[in-house]
């Protein structure tokens, strides 16, 4: 996987790319569209939805409140069943600390559960700078790793692409990563199964050291869990003699029956299923079963700043579910790796600035990349306001200036004097009507709105001055009308359905 | 029943026969409706696109313009969303106060005026765009379409995908504007799979960016904001 998102462009202009790329838009706005009302159903059949919702959130806002304390609790708990706990400040201590352990066993491979913090800090390419290979062992993640390509989703990293891509993906190079694809291999979703089943099987059997993240981890038990659809993770949480687990730190709940709310919540969300077909839990270690040693490896990067922001810190209730990808019309067209992170869509769009500064191009033009239309915010299971943070953000992002913010402040601050002094606004209106012939429908230098949008043609008159004809004399000091039959008694001004209207015609809008 | 119009700075600017409908509606309605002058801009282009500070004087404005109406009426749904959602965190109690007292226009018409049958004559097909912040910031829910059903003449066609956004998004249409115009094709491609003639909103900023692509593409559709729809009577039509 070429995981590395240094030097990404700003966001408009990865878009631009996916917008023109018809064959990829067609997979997203089918994938989403399907997974989307999927998911509005699996949701619908619980009438107590609003309240596991309202309940995720509490838990989720508590346990981040007091998140020291639990933090701590949970290593005492880790370590009271057998594990080692490891606190890593960021990225690079993470991954150095993952490569020194499985040195320490001296293997050199691993393999994988599907896991976001792992991405997130670039650990297969940090192991593999190290002699260490990682194999990832979700279906999905395989294909992405197979093809060195990027995830494009949370849930479904290979969203972008299809059946037939995959099929040449897995002829072409399975043979380099282990067991080549059998003879022949098709694009039925049972022979692409089944090849990446036989080719894992081997790692699986292999692999001394496996590598996860986590859900959830319980402060009170130790306990971590991973809920995942394939058994990938099943595997490679029992088989592997050595289990090393990086966990961002606000994964932590408080106890156990805190699992009630995200078992019910978490599915439905993500893959629309009641129940997801696995769910691993394991505490420490136990000397019959399962890997007999157990690392994890507490990750903040970026975590306790984000915590720090009082509008920003709720992006940290974030379960991972993906359905504000799922819901987004800009994700739908975009695609995922137009926002430069291994978090995609309105998610993405709120975490990666605030995990990794908005210092980059790419980071400080995420917090743009939505309409505020809020269909994140309506679906999110644990009720995280995405366009609030959106536009928390974009101050942010304001206020350090920057490429083109220092005019757009002062335009916004020239429009907000006009807009604060009515007199010159009216006159403003009154030159632009007057002038309102001469304005052709395109533009140049107004490209972004007129390459693929006419420009609304100006009417006769603003509404200030119908009003001042029509009405404003009847407002006297204590002269105000009687309510009705004031139909059709305009002095002067376009009827409904007069000139107005007629310019609306003429130029569409 | 007296209220005030707040006719946004769009309308009055750019779309003043929303404005006019506004009024004409209210008033047939038997509502007294009053035009406070030193109204402007609710600030809601600077607030989303990260100018808080640039945003105060607007809110402070608008707070001062409508004090001492018990009614604030706006065919507007965002800017609507702007000043009830976002006005009382700018610490102001007269914003505070006023956010209390805004409606946008169908809310307006069935929850306070006790309508859904204004008398209105538009003999049309339509399709319905439900604007976002109406639809998910305001919950609006079925009011426009209880509205539109109530109107003699008029044809309801269902709009594919209504409650997908229609890719306007305020500075959004500009900074992002090769999204903002996919998700517009697609919306203006799922209204004209309708077979309505006329695309009715309750938002003009969203009708002047569908309309935009409406015009470009030549599409077989007329924007028509809902007020200019519920204001056209048998007698006075609009065309
Ligand atoms: S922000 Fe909410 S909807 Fe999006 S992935 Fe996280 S939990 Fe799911």
């Amino acid at each position: 996987m070429s995981g590395t998102y240094l030097g990404m462009p700003a966001f408009p202009a990865a878009a631009k790319e996916a917008v023109g790329n018809e064959t990829l838009r067609a997979n997203l706005r089918h994938a989403t569209h399907t997974i989307r009302d999927k998911r509005a159903k699996a949701v619908a059949e619980l009438d107590d939805w609003m309240l596991l919702r309202e309940a995720g959130k509490r838990i989720k806002d508590h346990t981040l409140r007091h998140l020291d304390r639990y933090l701590v609790q949970l290593e005492e708990s880790v370590t009271a069943a057998g594990g080692v706990v490891h606190w890593a400040a960021d990225a690079a201590e993470a991954n150095r600390i993952v490569a020194e352990l499985v040195k320490a066993t001296g293997e050199s491979e691993v393999v994988k559960v599907k896991s976001m913090a792992t991405q997130e800090i670039g650990l297969n390419e940090a192991l593999e700078a190290e002699g260490i290979s990682a194999y990832e062992t979700d279906l999905a993640e395989l294909i992405v790793q197979l093809g060195d390509d990027r995830p494009s989703h949370i849930l479904v990293p290979a969203i972008h692409k299809n059946r037939g891509e995959i099929r040449d993906i897995f002829r072409d190079r399975m043979g380099a990563w282990g067991r080549a694809a059998p003879e022949g291999l098709s694009d039925t979703p049972g022979e692409l199964a089944e090849a990446a089943r036989l080719h894992l099987r081997e790692k699986f059997l292999r692999a001394k050291v496996g590598v996860s993240g986590a859900n959830f981890m319980v402060a009170e038990t130790g306990t971590l869990v991973v809920f995942e659809s394939e058994g990938n993770g099943r595997m490679c949480l029992t088989l592997p003699e050595t289990l090393i687990s990086v966990v961002g730190i606000e994964k932590v709940v408080p106890s156990w029956r805190d699992l009630e709310v995200f078992l019910q919540t978490l599915p439905r969300s993500s893959t629309a299923e009641r129940m997801n077909p696995y769910t691993t839990m394991w505490t420490g270690t136990h000397d019959t079963d399962g890997p007999s040693t157990f690392h994890l490896v507490l990750l903040d990067n970026g975590r306790t700043a984000t915590l720090a922001d009082e509008v920003g810190r709720q992006a940290l209730r974030c379960i991972r579910c993906s359905a504000c990808l799922n819901v987004c019309p800009v994700y739908e067209r975009a695609g995922g790796h137009a926002y430069g992170s291994v978090y995609p869509g309105p998610i993405g769009a709120i975490l990666s600035p605030q995990l990794r500064g908005t210092g980059s191009e790419i980071d400080a033009s995420l917090p743009y990349a939505s309409s505020l239309c809020g269909a994140c915010y309506e679906v999110c299971p644990v009720a995280i306001d995405i366009p609030e943070v959106l536009v928390h953000l974009r101050e942010r992002v304001a206020d350090q200036g920057g490429k083109g913010h220092r005019l757009e402040k002062a335009a916004m601050k020239a429009a907000g004097w006009v807009f604060d002094h009515p007199r010159v606004l009216a006159a403003g209106e009154k030159a632009a009507s007057r002038t309102r012939r001469l304005h052709p429908s395109r533009l140049p230098g107004a490209g972004a709105w007129t390459n693929t949008r006419d420009l609304p043609k100006l009417p006769p008159e603003p509404f200030r001055d119908w009003w001042k004809k029509n009405r404003a004399q009847d407002r006297g000091k204590g002269a105000r009308p009687a309510g009705s039959g004031t139909q059709g008694r305009d002095a002067h001004g376009p009827g409904v359905g007069g000139p107005n209207s007629d310019d609306r015609k003429d130029s569409g809008t | 029943m007296r209220a005030a119009l707040f006719v946004t700075c769009v309308n009055d600017a750019v779309y003043p026969s929303t404005g006019i409908a506004t009024v004409r509606l209210l008033e047939r309605l038997g509502v007294e409706v009053d035009f406070p002058e030193a109204q402007s801009c609710c600030g809601q282009p600077q607030f989303n696109t990260g100018y808080r500070r640039e945003t105060e004087p607007l809110v402070r404005r608008t707070a001062r313009a409508f004090a001492g109406y018990d009614y604030v009426v706006t065919p507007s749904g965002s800017c609507a969303a702007m000043v009830r959602q976002h006005y009382p965190a700018f610490g102001d109690a007269a914003a505070t106060a006023v956010a209390a007292r805004t409606y946008e226009l169908t809310e307006f018409l069935v929850d306070v005026v006790g309508v859904t049958d204004v008398g209105a004559y538009f003999p049309h097909t339509v399709t319905y765009h439900p604007s976002c912040h109406g639809l998910r910031m305001l919950g609006l829910g079925e009011r426009p379409r209880r509205l539109l059903e109530a109107v003699r003449g008029l044809e309801l066609r269902e709009l594919p995908g209504a409650d997908e956004c229609c890719g306007f998004g305020g500075t959004f249409a500009v900074k992002n504007s090769d999204v903002s115009a996919a998700m517009g094709q697609d919306k203006v491609r799922n209204a004209v799979s309708t077979g309505a003639g006329v695309l009715c909103g309750a938002d003009n900023s969203c009708l002047m960016h569908l309309g935009g692509i409406v015009s470009r593409e030549d599409a077989p559709l007329r924007p028509v904001h809902l007020a200019e729809i519920l204001a056209s009577t048998e007698e006075e039509p609009w065309s």
